[in-house]
């Protein structure tokens, strides 16, 4: 009885809760996780209900405090005992909690909980599949034969033979420098503009006649010869040298190129990659690689660090 | 004049008003309505306050036009650009319906600007009605998303490669600048999703979020009135010249306010 005021002075200074951002990082991981990897789903969930019952906990702390409902008891006891006379009333009076209380915070916590359980998925469905399986397919164009030595040729193919040809249609424009101890070397530059897009063109005679082969099921290869002196773009005058490097216009680094193998005689794509700069021409070209960033942004410098969580 | 109207026109009357009387006794919108509409304005507005309504009747152009043309629409790679070959050249005045979505959409735009630049320049964004510039700018950014998402729709070279150069600025933004745009492409490449999720967004999410603000906009503007224009005379807030206001209501005797010392006070009394 005498000692309760004090313990519950303790408990009283009510700071604000830090569970509430615990409980918002763990679902905020539990969507990265959705994204990366399920074992930062579960690691996300166990914060996430760790931190909401200890918040529940400390926010209820006046509800459940355990020695004033012992004062009040001990008080009543007393009161019992003493027969008529008034027992000392409780310093403090409890919390009273109406029927109506308890029903409007019934009715706001599950409404919450409700409007949370339909909107998590919804808003997940509208976000998460955008980010998911981004992985860039593997791609046959053909026989390495039909990549002359020392000639350029324009590769037309279909990045995803189920989307419709009008949208899944990629450009590469690929120059075979030769064989390099025995292991063929090519120059394979993606035909997407740096500075934001656009098909990069090539300036120069194209020949008229192209060479139609169907690699694999759904996937039909166009090759067609050409003579270009550098690479252009209609958007906006970005222009590339026949190494990709920028030589004017609005683009911030060289042209992007394709990662490559030799599977069964065949040239098969493998992926983008980015490039800041090439130095040196065909096969002794020293390429600076990064992994692929989107166009418009620079690989290198500080203003790479603006970009740190590219794909 | 009304006493002199015949017993069939009173009867003609009566009936037209029955219904309009039961919906107001049953739900007070008629009142409501008149409410909204016949409210008291500054005596010296004029016809730039008139470029809100303007731009609001833009959009209900757009809202109405959008509509129809969505029926006959298809979101899909294979068959969009047909759709809206179809929609021009075989639909009975489909050629005008979808050419007053497409000018529309550029006349909602220069009207945005337009009304934006009088609220400016009138200072009417000024206390109290900065939230209303503020989803106001909302408005101008939604109606910008819309023009976006709507470029894409006819699914022909410019409207592609716009759409490419367009979500890559987006993705030149600085640490969630991918992000976004791997979200505007619902995936790593513009493909089929990203038609069919720029149409969901052109007529169900931004028109909807448009719809509600300017729900919003007009509430505000109801709330607290139209400014009257910098220039004004009679500005709201300004004491009235008793005078002046005597004379406007046809007394004689000006009530005299104070000790007459203050400034428009003191004006009246010198004379």
């Amino acid at each position: 009885m005498t000692e309760s005021p004090d313990r519950a002075g303790k408990s009283r200074p009510s700071t604000p809760s830090l569970w509430p951002a615990g409980f918002a990082a763990g679902i905020v991981l539990v969507l990265i996780g959705l994204v990366t990897s399920w074992i930062v789903v579960g690691v996300g969930a166990a914060i996430a209900v760790l931190s909401a019952l200890l918040w529940v906990t400390s926010s209820s702390r006046d509800l459940r405090d355990e020695d004033e409902i012992l004062a009040h008891t001990d008080a009543l006891e007393a009161e019992a005992a003493a027969g008529a006379a008034p027992a000392p009333a409780p310093k403090k009076e409890l919390p009273r909690y109406g029927r109506n209380v308890f029903l409007e915070r019934a009715t706001l916590g599950l409404g919450g909980v409700v409007g949370a359980a339909v909107t998590a998925p919804i808003v997940g469905f509208a976000v998460v599949p955008a980010f998911v399986g981004q992985k860039e397919e593997q791609v046959n164009l053909g026989p390495l034969d039909n990549f002359p030595e020392g000639k350029w040729v324009i590769a037309h193919f279909l990045y995803e033979p189920f989307e419709p040809q009008s949208v899944g249609r990629r450009t590469a424009y690929i120059r075979n420098n030769g064989f390099v101890d025995n292991v063929p070397s090519l120059t394979i530059l993606s035909n997407r503009c740096v500075h934001l897009g656009c098909p990069v063109q090539p300036s120069g005679p194209v020949d008229e006649n192209a060479t139609s082969i169907e690699t694999e099921p759904g996937q039909s290869v166009e090759i067609i010869g050409a003579q270009p002196s550098n690479f252009s773009c209609p958007c906006h005058g970005g222009s590339y040298d026949l190494e990709g490097n920028r030589v004017a216009g609005p683009p911030v680094r060289a042209l992007d190129r394709y990662r490559y193998l030799i599977a069964d005689g065949n040239l098969v794509l493998e992926g983008r990659f980015s490039v800041s700069t090439v130095e040196g021409e065909g096969a002794d070209a020293k390429i600076k690689a990064y992994r692929l960033y989107p166009p418009g942004t620079h690989v290198d410098g500080p203003d790479q660090w603006m970009y740190p969580f590219t794909s | 004049m009304a006493r002199n109207k015949t017993v069939r026109q009173q009867q003609l009357e009566a009936a037209l008003l029955a219904p309009v009387n039961w919906v107001e006794e049953r739900s007070g919108l008629v009142g409501g309505v008149k409410y909204f509409l016949f409210r008291n304005v500054p005596r010296d507005i004029s016809w730039f306050q008139t470029l809100g309504s303007a731009t609001l009747t833009a959009f209900l152009v757009q809202l109405g036009t959008g509509v129809i043309l969505a029926m006959y629409y298809k979101p899909d790679p294979n068959t969009a650009y047909a759709s809206i070959q179809h929609i021009t050249n075989d639909l009975t005045l489909g050629w005008l319906v979808r050419g007053m979505h497409r000018w529309g959409a550029s006349v909602f735009i220069i009207l945005l600007f337009f009304h934006m630049g009088r609220v400016f320049l009138f200072g009417a964004y000024k206390y109290p009605r900065e939230l209303n510039w503020i989803i106001g700018v909302l408005l101008l950014v939604m109606a910008l998303a819309e023009g976006f998402t709507g470029y894409l729709l006819p699914w022909d070279q410019t409207a592609y490669w716009a759409t490419v150069v367009g979500i890559n600025i987006n993705a030149t933004a600085p640490f969630l600048g991918p992000f976004i745009a791997d979200f505007l492409k619902g995936g790593a490449e513009i493909g089929a999703d990203t038609l069919s999720r720029f149409y969901s967004l052109h007529m169900l999410l931004i028109p909807g979020g448009l719809i509600t603000l300017i729900s919003l906009h007009l509430y505000l503007v109801m709330r607290l009135g139209v400014t009257s224009p910098p220039w004004s005379k009679t500005a709201a807030g300004r004491e009235r010249d008793p005078e002046e206001e005597t004379r406007k209501r046809g007394l004689v005797e000006p009530r005299r306010r104070g000790n007459g010392s203050d400034s428009i006070g003191g004006r009246a009394s010198g004379k």
